[in-house]
């Protein structure tokens, strides 16, 4: 049977300051196809890993636009175009009673593309990932910092990567099948 | 942050107990859906909130069959228990939204542990608010006209209407809350697919929690996307109650044509949505033994809310009988006098009582840490916020501009059978939250521990 392809090295730290500083080193030794995993949000750990484009805010923008769009044109088409109907004498294309739904619509069309649009860039919902088969990584949603250096880096080597995650003192490192 | 909050706040209760960890956080919270047993107390309360959800069935099936006429709605007054039901429960819901989204921006950290359940309350409310509405209309199976769908009969909505913008403002509402809720709830759902022994349970919560797996890329664009969505809801749960208030406000109607209708009636959605959270937390952290988490410091905050808007709630009912002398209009002038002597006077004595005599002892700093007094008071401001509701309703409704169409309502055992239905449907998704989500968020709560800092 063929040895399964290694996915990465992996290795554990205890406090959010050890994976930082770790995350930093392995960045600043090279290795550019690398993530750290951790329980919570910690400040300056995605910087520390070399990430930078984040479309998130990009993306809301684009649908809190297509929503005021689409409420302002629909009410605009509907009361003044499609079915005009002359209530009290107000004009057809009243605007200032159109503005409710307007904003109604912006935040509603920009909540669902802030949510879908962040899940959609981390490519989520993902059940399976080769993380998860390594077996201390169920802490990583518990009290443990995992960095993990793909073998797709070029840099990767299985003993030069061991030899340099040894060094940032972790607390285990584990091989990641794929 | 958290010096500069207790100076602010004066409070020196902490927002977590000292001496917790990452791992006994996790492990509090999550036992409690894991491998705590499901206490009697649990299925006697589920129980008997089923029971009452049952009669909430029953009273809207009746309803179907029978229409509208088995309620105490009439002419002059139509709109009746329906909508005070409505704007209460709606009302309700806005305290999870300003806890989850507003205290979020303004950085308050002891938010953390009260938002999770907050945020469902808010659920859950919205949920009951949206059925009154619908079973209201008369034919309810065809509420969908209320939305704009290209149709064979070539008609649209009024988009001049507020009850339209209501429809939008509250589906808008529902949706975002949902989300928000949803969202904060993933990395959590991720926990107790990790820690769960049982294969269904694993199977289930990892199917929610979409593979989450903490990477450093996802937490950065799920911060922002979070953080994006607090800012929509921001003015988004300002704006709700806002356009609930339209529907009154716009009308000419005396005692509901004023421009005091929006920040008032925004005022008392937080007022009443804090006395729920404070009339939900103060049980659930003494059943569940969560005073660590939900500390001293908690309470006083949510009692202190509570005063605040109180006194916003005050001021509008001063300006509302000031401008109804001052106006010289004199109807309005008779809307105040038939409020303090027509026929539903007591109501608005207990109003008066209920939500600006009592909740003043709140300005004792002893009490607001007592849990039994603040339930309590809790359950008065509850009471109060309902009889605003009324009084807004009904007593602006049964005596209009001509006397020969004055009238009187009278709730039917219908209207009471919905009305505490729906206390029972929402006390019973409560009882399942509890149950099988995480209550409090464990995610959130990691960051507030000391050793969550990374140091230099």
């Amino acid at each position: 049977m063929k040895p399964t392809p290694l996915y990465g090295m992996m290795a554990e730290f205890d406090t959010p300051t050890d994976l930082v500083s770790a995350a930093e080193r392995a960045h600043q030794a090279g290795y550019k196809k690398i993530d750290a995993y951790s329980p919570f949000p910690i400040e300056g750990l995605a910087e520390a890993i070399g990430f930078q484009k984040n479309r998130v805010p990009l993306v809301t923008l684009i649908g809190g636009i297509g929503g005021g769009l689409t409420g302002y044109l629909m009410q605009y088409w509907i009361s003044a175009s499609s079915y005009p109907v002359n209530v009290g004498g107000k004009p057809y294309h009243s605007w200032p009673a159109f503005i409710p739904v307007t904003f109604e619509l912006t935040i509603l069309f920009a909540g669902i593309s802030a949510v879908l649009g962040m899940l959609a860039l981390n490519g989520l919902p993902m059940p399976y990932h080769p993380v998860f088969n390594v077996s201390r990584f169920a802490f990583a949603s518990k009290d443990r910092f995992f960095l993990i250096v793909f073998s797709s880096d070029p840099q990767y080597n299985s003993k030069a990567t061991r030899d340099f995650l040894e060094r940032l003192n972790p607390r285990s490192i584990s091989e990641v099948p794929s | 942050m958290d010096d500069r909050n207790e100076q602010l706040t004066g409070s020196k209760a902490p927002v977590i107990k000292p001496g917790h960890t990452f791992a006994t956080v996790t492990d509090k919270i999550s036992s409690i859906v894991l491998t705590r047993p499901t206490s009697n107390g649990w299925f006697l309360g589920f129980g008997i909130a089923f029971l009452l959800t049952m009669m909430l069935l029953y009273a809207m099936g009746y309803l179907f069959v029978r229409g509208v006429g088995i309620w105490g709605i009439t002419i002059p007054i139509g709109w009746g228990f329906a909508i005070v039901n409505f704007v209460w429960w709606i009302g309700i819901g806005h305290a999870g939204t300003l806890i989850s989204a507003i205290l979020l921006l303004l950085r308050q950290s002891w938010r953390n542990s009260i938002n999770r359940f907050a945020e469902a309350m808010t659920l859950f409310a919205v949920a009951c608010a949206g059925i009154f509405p619908l079973i209201h209309v008369g034919r309810p199976w065809l509420a969908y006209w209320l939305f704009p769908y290209p149709n064979s009969m070539g008609v649209w909505p009024q988009f001049r209407s507020p009850l339209v913008w209501d429809v939008f403002a509250v589906s808008t509402y529902a949706t975002i809350s949902a989300l928000f809720w949803f969202i904060g709830l993933v990395p959590d759902l991720a926990t107790l697919r990790d820690r769960s022994t049982n294969r269904v349970a694993q199977m289930i919560y990892g199917i929610l929690a979409m593979g989450w797996r903490g990477s450093a890329r996802h937490w950065h664009r799920y911060e922002t996307a979070y953080l994006l969505l607090a800012g929509l809801a921001t003015p988004l749960v300002l704006s709700v109650h806002t356009v609930v208030s339209f529907d009154f406000a716009i009308g000419i109607i005396s005692g509901w044509h004023t421009t005091i209708f929006p920040p008032y009636f925004v005022a008392g959605a937080i007022y009443s949505g804090f006395a729920m959270v404070l009339m939900l937390a103060i049980p659930i952290r003494k059943v569940y033994g969560l005073e660590d988490f939900i500390t001293e410091r908690h309470l006083q905050n949510s009692a202190k809310v509570m005063l605040a808007t109180g006194l916003i709630v005050a001021y509008g009912y001063v300006i509302e009988a000031f401008m109804g002398w001052y106006s010289g209009n004199r109807y309005d002038a008779f809307t105040l006098w038939n409020r303090l002597h027509g026929p539903y006077k007591w109501d608005y004595f207990a109003l008066l009582i209920c939500n600006i005599v009592i909740p003043q002892v709140l300005w004792i700093r002893k009490l607001r840490t007592k849990p039994l007094a603040l339930f309590l008071i809790s359950g008065v401001v509850l009471v109060g916020m309902w009889l605003e509701r009324f009084i807004i309703v009904v007593v602006s409704l049964h005596r209009d501009f001509l006397t020969s169409s004055w009238g009187m309502y009278y709730p039917t055992r219908w209207d009471w059978m919905t009305y505490i239905g729906t206390i029972g449907m929402f006390l019973a998704a409560m009882f399942l939250f509890v149950r099988i989500l995480p209550m409090i968020s464990i995610f959130e709560m990691r960051t507030l521990l000391p050793e969550a800092e990374v140091k230099e």
